[in-house]
């Protein structure tokens, strides 16, 4: 969707006087509406500059997009010559901590015992990518309102940190996320620690019976696009 | 088929909605006299300040500003890039590089962020883009890149 709404942007900039150059991540779309200057990039979604710690490739995308500023023919619509392709089906190969407490919900303790590896993986990454709705302390407790509804609490009868339920599943995804950057030793393939989290731990497992339950919950739960990715799930999100 | 590709495919036969008039490009500076600024779709936000689903307003962030959460609500799209390295989304460092091998003229001073997974555009086209315009251009920009996640 983001193509839809850069591609609409460069227009307003650009009829503001500004001179837009746009990397662009879904061609068709870009072709429905036409930006000014568009270097399409055919790049994992969420890496429109391909390849994240390589700052000469990165560079290299720049200048492309960049060389476009002279033309005033637009709209104008170029493909990078490079295709980088995402690995949601190779799950990142993570050791996951061993369960220590045997009466703890099992995504509860999982979570904690992942706590040292989100810090080494904090200390690779910039900025923390937990923080929407709580902190990385916060994140076992957090995990306990899903964990409840799966053993029999209505959806909207538990207290969710911060009230927002997919941005609350957002610093979880991250919080395993960053974990799984201290497990690795190397820059992982896009959506590699996606599937990770989705298939390989007790968060992910507790996720999707989480999200079966509430699929066919009365009251309807809403948002359910934004429980989980749909290269992650056969439900029809979209 | 990869994730990405079926995604691109659905999203992609979405029609804009929204009649798209003809657009002028306008003369661009010179790239070694532009004053640059990021405009990111990614929903960037400080730590506790979530974003609203379908919103259209922006965002604005100084060019040294490192508490940088990428907030966009969408589960679609990779997010361990960005943990590892914001320019993969936000090149704010390799402009910086840039401008001091004089490639650019300037790192604007602030830059800009929407969250992309708003459906209705006529907003952004006629109210809130040609607003964060103006704003930039007090800051002098005269060049923006634009990037999606």
């Amino acid at each position: 969707m983001c193509t839809r709404t850069v591609s609409t942007l460069a227009r307003a900039l650009e009829s503001a006087g500004i001179a837009t150059v746009s990397l662009l991540s879904n061609r068709k779309q870009a072709e429905g509406i036409g930006p000014p200057r568009g270097l399409y990039c055919e790049f994992p979604l969420g890496r429109p500059l391909g390849k994240p710690l390589d700052p000469v490739y990165q560079r290299r995308v720049l200048d492309a997009a960049f060389a476009l500023l002279p033309r005033r023919d637009g709209p104008v619509l170029v493909d990078f010559p490079d295709v980088i392709e995402d690995e949601a089906d190779q799950p990142l190969a993570c050791p996951i901590p061993p369960r220590l407490d045997p009466n703890e919900v099992a995504a509860v303790a999982e979570a904690r015992a992942l706590r040292p590896a989100y810090e080494r993986g904090l200390a690779r990454s910039g900025a923390p990518q937990v923080g929407r709705v709580v902190d990385a302390d916060g994140i076992p407790e957090a995990i306990r309102p899903f964990a409840a509804v799966v053993v029999g609490a209505q959806w909207n009868a538990v207290a969710y940190p911060g009230s927002d339920v997919a941005a609350l599943l957002l610093d979880i995804r991250a919080y395993y996320e960053t974990a799984a950057l201290g497990l690795a030793e190397h820059v992982p393939a896009a959506r590699a620690s996606e599937s990770w989290y989705h298939r390989k731990t007790s968060m992910g497992e507790l996720l999707r019976r989480y999200f079966e339950i509430v699929k066919q919950a009365d009251p309807p739960f809403p948002g359910l696009f934004y429980l989980i990715p749909m290269s992650q799930t056969d439900a029809e999100l979209f | 088929m990869t994730a990405d590709s079926v995604l691109r495919a659905r999203v992609g036969a979405i029609p804009p909605g929204f009649d798209f008039p003809p657009v002028t490009l306008v003369a661009a500076p010179p790239l070694a006299r532009a004053t640059v600024a990021i405009v990111t779709t990614a929903a960037l936000s400080h730590p506790g300040e979530p974003w609203a689903d379908q919103s259209h307003d922006y965002r604005l962030f100084a060019s040294d500003d490192e508490r940088l959460l990428l907030a966009h609500n969408s589960t679609n799209f990779d997010r361990s890039g960005f943990a590892l390295d914001r320019n993969v989304v936000y090149p704010i460092d390799r402009l910086r590089e840039m401008e001091s091998e004089k490639t650019i003229g300037r790192v604007a001073p602030r830059h800009a962020s929407f969250i992309g997974s708003t459906f209705e555009l006529g907003t952004f086209l006629l109210d809130t883009g040609p607003r964060l315009a103006a704003e930039l251009r007090r800051d002098g920009v005269d060049v923006a890149l634009l990037t999606p996640v």
